[in-house]
């Protein structure tokens, strides 16, 4: 373990959460930038599944991934620098803003900046579900891509399942199915 | 019950009862700190969420470091942040070395490979989120415009996603003041 490796993961989820406006989920695609892309701590594969885990598993997402990137990169100190760099900045500002600027939250300027933020986002999400999608094809096919992903869908936005059901089921349909087709 | 006692009881709660990250947390979050211990008044608690989303960061995390902070300081804000995210970190860290530790198993590479598909899905409807929020904001010509102009900027000019955000940023600080300026352009004409 590199001390220049616990700088990358402060510096990686530093980033990735000063920019993410809109909560926890609104940074996911740019922590895959950074966690992925950028230093290839993860394959897109394991990155998908600490989203699915952190999805079926309860409590803030943002720190969720944090704490077990970290902890992959540099043991209990990697996830104690990574859960830092993702908390500690926005809180100290929250504090820090409310003592000061009791009246910023009318300013239009702060509207408009947090309104703007949206549109790329969104943006950043939908490449990011393509970069799943094609690599879920490359891996296990498209058939198997398409019959899995309506499942889902379907459980989800029009049965309302529970998220973490949805991962288990296709974590069951993963285990006994798809070794059978191999 | 002590107030530190209370905290850290409010917080590993929500932090472990909340399913789908931190803002569908936040309801839960201000059951306790405004229903259950009467730590501050409905009014000041979405005046501190109205605050807390236009900041960057987590927010469930946010609104118990302001929590904390507000009820013990400095000391209040670590405990209380504590207290929400160290059982699911933990957690997180268990369920993710069981699934690495057996990894060369076909069967547990069955069940990776079949969760991607799941995983696109839930971040199609995220995106899906985002957008509506960006449409309802920016209306529906406007919105598509900026959506077109960030796909360019992030698939075909390969910018990293951090200079797009600061670029929006950058335009997001004087959008109501054009708005406002375009406005008046208008209505002087008619």
């Amino acid at each position: 373990m590199d001390w220049i490796e616990l700088v990358w993961l402060l510096l990686g989820f530093l980033i990735a959460n000063i920019l993410g406006y809109g909560g926890g989920p609104a940074s996911i695609p740019l922590i895959y930038e950074e966690v992925v892309n950028k230093y290839a701590w993860m394959t897109p594969n394991e990155f998908s599944n600490i989203i699915a885990l952190g999805n079926a598993l309860p409590g803030p997402i943002a720190t969720k991934i944090a704490a077990y990137v970290g902890y992959d990169v540099g043991g209990i100190i990697g996830a104690i620098v990574a859960l830092a760099a993702t908390i500690i900045p926005s809180i100290l500002a929250l504090i820090v803003m409310l003592k000061l600027l009791q009246r910023h939250r009318e300013s239009k300027i702060v509207k408009g900046i947090s309104l703007l933020v949206q549109p790329v986002i969104a943006m950043l999400m939908v490449v990011l579900t393509w970069q799943m999608a094609r690599d879920s094809i490359i891996d296990i096919g498209w058939l198997q891509t398409v019959i899995i992903a309506a499942a889902a869908w379907w459980a989800m936005a029009v049965k309302k399942f529970h998220p973490a059901l949805i991962v288990l089921a296709a974590f069951i349909y993963g285990g006994v199915v798809l070794p059978l087709l191999a | 019950m002590g107030q530190y006692t209370q905290l850290i009881w409010a917080m590993m709660k929500t932090g472990v009862i909340g399913f789908g990250g931190g803002p569908s947390v936040v309801p839960l979050i201000r059951h306790e700190a405004v229903q259950q211990y009467g730590w501050l008044s409905d009014e000041e608690f979405a005046e501190v969420f109205g605050l807390a989303n236009t900041l960057p960061g987590p927010i469930a995390t946010k609104m118990a470091g302001y929590l904390g902070y507000r009820l013990k300081g400095t000391l209040g804000a670590i405990v209380a942040v504590l207290a929400h995210i160290l059982p699911s970190s933990v957690a997180m860290i268990i369920c993710m070395s069981m699934v690495k530790f057996f990894s060369s198993s076909p069967i547990v590479q069955g069940m990776i490979s079949a969760v991607v598909p799941v995983v696109a899905v839930m971040l199609g409807m995220m995106a899906y989120e985002f957008a509506e929020k960006a449409v309802k904001g920016l209306g529906i010509a406007v919105g598509i415009a900026f959506f077109i102009i960030a796909i360019v900027l992030l698939q075909w000019a390969q910018l990293h996603p951090a200079i797009v955000i600061i670029v929006f940023i950058g335009y997001g600080s004087v959008h109501y003041r054009l708005k406002a300026s375009l406005g008046k352009l208008k209505g002087g004409r008619s």
